[in-house]
């Protein structure tokens, strides 16, 4: 949908992408909820059935790949209310996406500063 | 007659919060971050406002996919926060001020900013981190707040120029309601940062000293920049600097830089900080 040349390492979170990732992103948004949360935990199969997650964004759940769930549809901030039931940090799925350590990320970010 | 006292600028890291719950404050990581803000403070208990405008973009707390608008209007008596779903804590509610906000719903839609208009509206991290960082403590009892949410998070988002234009008609707005106010306005979000993909930690320092120094007297040097420029220029996320311009667009008489403080890294983010002495 965007005219504009792509920017490297960057997925814009436009139209395409959320019709991609409806499913997903409703999920991750009911994590708002602490219940929600409980019953995630509780039978994250059945959660994401529920929420008629199609497979690959089953298994990017389950892999907690944030790339694969990038890929799949998901808005960071949604993806957030996933990966922070996981203890995950920003700076964690920094490191995720970028192949760095979370040490090497943080001493990436620090020294963009200097 | 409502007047605009001034105008703020600061990131709104939701990772601030949790050093605030945990008083961390002080630690050398967060240390320099929150060291900016006292100047802030004294700012803001020097031209006593009543009444604090707060242009932010909701993360996916009141508003989700379903129904996004590009700008919504509160309308309501008071804004509580809620649970985000990772972890930052949930703080007291803050105290509107309907007749107000409808002034400026009227006044807006008069000049053609469509709105959404919200009788009830939860108010996430974009609100409430800088309503912390100036107000700590929840010491804003006698400020009311009107919160103007513009989608950041999903493209299309609304452009700079258009921005700095709903600042301008918010601006005009506040100057025609006829009862005493004085008036802050707040822009949140921001400076550079990027939190996905390949290029997560992305982070400009040129480019956020030029819109800072930019955005004091030449704000429309600022205004042609695309949402994509924003996006290749400050990260995906860095887009949220046309709250800043908003913010801006709201001050359109005398304006003076009154504070200013830039910080990397807060979290995965540039933290800036400005503060605007406003003579309408």
């Amino acid at each position: 949908m965007t005219r504009e040349p792509p920017i490297p390492g960057t997925v814009i979170f436009d139209g395409a992408q959320a019709m991609k990732g409806y499913a997903l992103n409703k999920m991750c948004y009911s994590f708002n909820r602490r219940e929600n949360r409980a019953a995630f935990l509780a039978d994250p199969e059945a959660y994401m059935d529920r929420h008629g997650l199609d497979e690959r964004q089953k298994q990017a759940v389950r892999d907690l790949s944030v790339p694969d769930l990038l890929a799949a549809g998901g808005g960071i901030h949604y993806l957030a209310k996933l990966t922070g039931m996981f203890g995950l940090t920003m700076q964690d799925l920094g490191a995720r996406q970028t192949g760095m350590s979370v040490e090497a990320f943080r001493e990436k970010l620090r020294r963009a500063g200097d | 007659m409502a007047r605009i006292v001034g105008g703020i600028a600061t990131s709104h890291v939701p990772a601030a919060a949790g050093a605030i719950a945990r008083e961390q404050t002080d630690d050398p990581y967060w240390k320099p971050f929150f060291d900016a803000y006292p100047p802030a403070r004294a700012w803001l208990a020097e031209v006593q406002p009543d009444l604090a405008i707060v242009l932010y973009n909701d993360h996916g707390l009141n508003f989700f996919l379903d129904t996004l608008p590009t700008f919504a209007v509160g309308a309501a008596p008071a804004y509580h926060n809620a649970d985000e779903g990772w972890g930052i804590p949930v703080i007291p509610p803050f105290k509107g001020d309907p007749n107000v906000s409808w002034h400026l719903i009227e006044r807006l839609i008069d000049e053609e900013f469509d709105l959404a208009t919200c009788q009830e509206m939860v108010v996430d991290h974009g609100f409430t981190v800088p309503m912390q960082l100036l107000w700590p403590d929840h010491s804003h009892a006698g400020v009311s707040c009107v919160p103007v949410c513009v989608n950041a998070l999903r493209h299309p988002l609304p452009s700079p120029r258009r921005c700095f234009k709903l600042g301008r008609a918010l601006g005009r707005a506040v100057a025609s309601y006829p009862d005493d106010r004085k008036v802050v306005v707040i822009g949140t979000g921001g400076l550079s940062h990027q939190l996905d993909g390949a290029r997560a930690g992305f982070i400009n320092p040129e480019f956020d000293r030029l819109c800072l120094d930019k955005i004091v007297d030449d704000p429309d040097d600022l205004l042609d920049l695309s949402i994509h420029d924003l996006v290749r220029l400050a990260g995906a996320q860095g887009v949220e600097f046309i709250l800043w311009l908003a913010m801006r667009g709201a001050l359109s008489g005398r304006v003076t830089r009154r504070h200013v403080a830039y910080h990397v890294p807060a979290s995965n983010t540039a933290a800036g900080l400005l503060v605007l002495d406003h003579d309408p």
